[in-house]
């Protein structure tokens, strides 16, 4: 199946789009054709050094399909997102471009996703995203214009009616693969796959869930998800990562908003003689027993701070197998645009001879 | 007691979360979204003979009406909904639980952030509103209209009238009908 992933006339060249596809990037060629999808998560550096960025998306560099370049999360500032997502595609980096409600208006958003997109972005993550007050700077005025509902429904907008909300015309409309994010695992529990319905009718063709920790209780979500149908129109990418120590978990549990950790598994961290290695031990079988659930099509690897580990967990849980993720893709747009300056400059030059 | 506050530090009183809205009672709309069914059939009582007296609205001039019914329209739903008069209600959909009051201002349900025990993940004390919104919608006849995708809000529409716009609203929609 390898050959699929490689432009058979230039391996150098970027992949067209396939028919039926709304991007030509590869996670959405790998979910497609049923492949089990690896996404990570790249912990945003606080530096105006390119190099980080490059640094922290080399440790993924073969193991994963998709990077998320995350928006401010947990309401910290950090390098934008839109500033990872065009670094990454500058190297040939498949990025998913998280944007969060909180930050920006409408306006912002919608010019955003036009220069992420022509930045060579094939990905986008659309979030409500965490309160202010869970930041370092919570004095911030939370924006909130759009819920991720509308966003979902404002980036469907641009990418297939080829206009803005305003019904300004677009020249030329982002080929974009939308996701959203889903948290099986908190209440109200009956309306949460409800939930996932209507992201899905805004237009969420993929998703990604918060951490699971808790396998029964996403397969009860799970359950209600394949009874209405839901996986056939949308791909269920389960959060997972390792947890450091028990103590860590504790933090996590009762700090971060939106995170459900059960007391066995806290239990079995402190039981560890290696807490840390038993973190990704609990990690690795997660991911066993979630891909064997009917209807998740991938995972999606939060390893925060603890991003090198993010290898030795894809490897060990076999979810890849044999399929070598990700190769270098060089962004469409590059060559085109340097052809294009090059002879706007030499028009420019005639001109004024 | 006696001590007075000191000046150079912002005051915060004790024991409220910074962020916490001060004052707020949840009392009254708690209650609203308990009597769910109650209020949909009194709103839609009212909507059928604000409806019934489109001429008059009609006559006098709905620009004229607003400012009086943006009164009584603010009076009655911030007492008991805790009304945040975006202009465009959307208390049918929702369970009969403000949206307004999310402080996300989420229109389209639960954030992943709620709490274990039902509470807002921003103001830990606060049932969240969508959670409520859900528990309301269940009480209410037409349980469909909560899974409808909701547009964004408009801003610019703040402040105005909600009844009266949706009055004339259907008052266009049965002319279209009777005439086409």
């Amino acid at each position: 199946m390898a050959e699929f992933d490689e432009n058979l006339m230039d391996p150098s060249q970027p992949l067209s789009q396939l028919p039926g596809h709304s991007s030509r990037g590869r996670l959405e060629r790998i979910l497609r054709r049923g492949d089990f999808a690896v996404t990570a998560e790249l912990n945003p550096p606080d530096t105006a050094d390119p190099h980080e960025v490059y640094d922290r998306g080399a440790v993924f560099d073969g193991w994963v399909d998709a990077m998320n370049a995350t928006d401010g999360s947990g309401a910290n500032c950090h390098m934008s997102s839109v500033g990872i997502c065009a670094l990454l595609t500058r190297v040939g980096y498949a990025p998913v471009l998280q944007i969060s409600c909180r930050d920006r208006n409408r306006i912002a958003i919608q010019g955003d996703v036009l220069g992420a997109a022509a930045m060579g972005v094939n990905n986008v993550l659309c979030l409500t995203g965490d309160g202010v007050q869970a930041g370092d700077q919570p004095g911030a005025k939370p924006v909130f214009d759009l819920d991720c509902m509308s966003l979902l429904q404002t980036i469907r907008t641009l990418r297939d009616e080829g206009q803005f909300l305003s019904g300004r015309k677009i020249t030329a409309p982002p080929q974009l693969f939308l996701g959203a994010a889903i948290n099986p695992f908190a209440p109200p529990h009956d309306f949460r796959a409800l939930r996932l319905k209507k992201k899905i009718e805004a237009g969420a063709q993929f998703v990604q869930s918060q951490y699971c920790y808790d396998v029964p209780m996403l397969k009860e979500y799970m359950d209600q998800v394949t009874d209405m149908g839901l996986h056939e129109n949308c791909f269920i990418l389960i959060g997972v990562g390792p947890l450091a120590s028990a103590r860590a978990a504790r933090w996590m549990r009762s700090n971060v908003p939106g995170v459900h950790i059960p007391d066995y598994i806290i239990g079995r961290l402190e039981g560890g003689k290696d807490q840390k290695q038993e973190g990704k031990q609990i990690c690795i079988d997660i991911i066993r027993e979630v891909r064997e659930i009917a209807g998740v099509s991938g995972i999606h690897v939060m390893a925060y701070r603890q991003e090198e580990l993010v290898a030795d967990i894809v490897r060990e849980s076999g979810v890849i197998a044999n399929r070598k993720p990700w190769r270098r893709e060089p962004n469409i747009g590059d060559i085109a645009v340097i052809k294009a300056a090059q002879k706007k400059a030499e028009i420019w030059a005639e001109a004024q001879e | 007691m006696s001590q007075a506050p000191d000046q150079t530090t912002t005051y915060i009183s004790t024991g409220v979360h910074p962020t916490r809205r001060l004052g707020a009672k949840y009392t009254v709309r708690l209650w609203s979204v308990r009597n769910a069914r109650l209020l949909e059939w009194v709103y839609n009582t009212f909507a059928d003979a604000l409806l019934k007296l489109h001429w008059l609205w009609n006559w006098i001039g709905y620009h004229r009406v607003e400012r009086p019914v943006v009164v009584i329209e603010k009076w009655a739903k911030s007492f008991l909904f805790d009304c945040r008069m975006c202009g465009q209600c959307a208390l049918s959909e929702t369970g009969m639980s403000c949206p307004m009051n999310c402080p996300k201002q989420l229109r389209n349900g639960p954030c992943g952030g709620v709490r274990a025990n039902g509470n807002c993940e921003v103001e830990p004390d606060m049932p969240c509103v969508w959670v409520q919104a859900w528990q309301g919608n269940q009480r209410m006849q037409n349980v469909s209209k909560i899974l409808s995708v909701q547009p964004p809000v408009d801003q610019s529409l703040k402040g105005t009238s909600s009844w009266l716009r949706e009055t004339a609203k259907r008052a266009a929609e049965n002319s279209e009908q009777s005439h086409g």
